[in-house]
């Protein structure tokens, strides 16, 4: 009969702690960054009165007689996401099912890569692009038709948006159609299916959670993103109109914290949790209604 | 009457040959089973009559194979008339991850706008079809996936029933499942070849003498034997078949 091996033993039992303890690194993370966002966002809510700020549609932080009122910027960020899954969902879902189910291999590798390196291009890259190319495109066209001389708006961030959000659309939805079993295309085929019909009916129903999944990652992209906005949506505090120069939930923070003081600064804060809220609740409607009647 | 017959079939998948000049009749609302060692080419003959074989890349047919007297292959063929009347059950049960009426409804609704109560019929017939309807009748909205596996595979049977083929394929229908589950299988498959031709794979030798008319004997890539079931396991005219039912080697 062997002893126990006091030396791996206790090896054993040390990783185990530092797989328990990192792992709870992440808790720790979540949980602090509520717990600061509610503790510094919560002052400026009470402050401000709940209504006012979440409702008010002034925002004029600096004046003699301010004003905070964020209905601007949280109706821009819910327009810039529904413009961004509009546009970008089915350009990333048609993509995902050319890479899995339809592309010859060869193909498939290049455009592959083209999507690794959409994911790779930092978003200050979109955001300058946007501003050189896209900004001034929209320009003409907003000149031409709407007689509005700016292309600094809710359009060309949906647009920066859309293209944003794609490589994780696409690259999720692609590994969940491939994980499609082949038993189950075998069986429509069988049945006299086209491959469309296939596609369509069988694969992308089965794929319906890892979609959903892809998709609700390229939203969270969408909500959050600061950088590559403040660069295409004109920062003026507009109620969100297509042409007109808008500020996001998160432009609203970047733009000015750095000189913020006071209940301004607090207020900044306040946006920031109700933008937490906001991705939350994003998250989990999107979860629920793109996976409802998954459980056939 | 032979319905499918094929003729100086083989089939290359790249370099490899997979099947060798084979040359088959099968008649008409019998059973036909396909027997022989693993890699013999069975499964892949299967699959060549409802060209199931197309979705592999790399895969070369020479030779023909008539249903009806035309050649399924010739270009002018459209596969997916072909593949409705020629239905297949897999290896593996197989439903989609949907309600048991839907499965069976799928196909039918791929070949026709049908109305509410057409498709509550045809659901109901192909289940009666695969004697599957009296363990699920009440259960119709529920997931295939919760269904037993021998279940599962009767559900399959009726899925391919749906689109009323006049051949089924059945790929080693039973070998996923349990002896009681086989049993049914086998029953409903002597009640299926009234209306229906059926050409079954199977690594059981009792299964195919059990159940089949006629037998086919593959072994690496050649049909080395056809004939009468009877006279295939008690007098083979081939030294091989003899040694494989005998149990030889397999």
């Amino acid at each position: 009969m062997n002893t126990k091996n006091k030396r791996k033993d206790i090896v054993e039992k040390t990783m185990q702690g530092v797989f328990f303890t990192l792992g709870m690194v992440t808790i720790i993370a979540v949980v602090t960054i509520s717990a600061y966002l509610v503790l510094n966002g919560l002052p400026a809510i009470r402050e401000i009165g709940f209504f006012e700020f979440l409702f008010g549609q002034v925002w004029r932080s600096t004046g003699t007689d301010p004003s905070f009122g964020i209905l601007p910027f949280i109706l821009t960020s819910f327009y810039g996401m529904i413009g961004a899954i509009i546009i970008g969902v089915p350009i990333g879902l048609m993509t995902a099912i050319f890479l899995a189910k339809i592309a010859n291999p060869r193909i498939a590798a290049v455009v592959n890569t083209a999507v690794e390196l959409l994911a790779g291009i930092p978003s200050v890259v979109y955001g300058f692009v946007g501003m050189i190319v896209l900004v001034p495109f929209i320009q003409q066209i907003a000149l031409h038709f709407f007689g509005i001389p700016s292309g600094a708006n809710l359009l060309s961030a949906i647009l920066v948006l859309s293209v944003m959000i794609l490589p994780s659309i696409i690259s999720v939805s692609r590994t969940a159609l491939v994980a499609v079993p082949r038993d189950y295309e075998e069986a429509s085929f069988a049945l006299g299916a086209t491959k469309m019909e296939t596609i369509f009916k069988v694969s992308v129903p089965s794929a319906r959670s890892g979609i959903t999944a892809g998709v609700v990652l390229g939203v969270g992209r969408a909500i959050g993103e600061a950088m590559a906005v403040m660069m295409v949506a004109g920062n003026v505090s507009n109620m969100p109109e297509l042409f007109r120069p808008v500020t996001f939930l998160t432009t609203a923070i970047t733009r000015e914290l750095s000189y913020a003081s006071g209940l301004q600064r607090q207020a900044l804060f306040s946006i920031g949790l109700v933008l937490f809220c906001f991705i939350m609740l994003i998250n989990i409607i999107l979860n629920f209604a793109l996976k409802r009647g998954h459980k056939g | 009457m032979n319905i499918i017959s094929a003729n100086k079939l083989s089939l290359h998948y790249g370099d490899f040959q997979a099947l060798r000049d084979i040359d088959l009749d099968v008649p008409a609302r019998e059973i036909t089973a396909l027997i022989g060692p693993s890699g013999c080419g069975k499964s892949t003959f299967l699959r060549t009559l409802n060209r199931m074989n197309d979705l592999i890349p790399g895969v070369k047919i020479t030779g023909e194979i008539t249903y009806h007297g035309e050649d399924i292959y010739a270009p002018q063929v459209d596969v997916t008339a072909l593949r409705k009347s020629i239905g297949m059950v897999f290896q593996k049960p197989n439903p989609f991850p949907m309600s048991i009426y839907d499965n069976i409804s799928y196909g039918p609704k791929l070949h026709a706008s049908l109305s509410k109560s057409e498709l509550n019929d045809l659901v109901e017939r192909s289940l009666h079809g695969a004697a599957l309807w009296d363990e699920v009748k009440d259960r119709l909205k529920k997931s295939a996936l919760s269904l037993s596996g021998g279940q599962q595979q009767r559900l399959c049977i009726a899925r391919a029933l749906s689109v009323s083929p006049d051949v089924l394929l059945m790929d080693e229908p039973t070998s996923a499942l349990d002896p009681a589950s086989t049993m049914k299988i086998e029953e409903l498959m002597g009640q299926l070849k009234q209306d229906y031709t059926v050409i079954i794979v199977t690594h059981n030798m009792q299964q195919a003498a059990r159940i089949s008319d006629k037998t086919a004997f593959f072994l690496t890539g050649d049909l080395v034997e056809s004939g009468q079931t009877d006279q295939i396991f008690t007098l083979p005219r081939d030294k091989r078949t003899e040694d494989y039912i005998t149990g030889r080697f397999g």
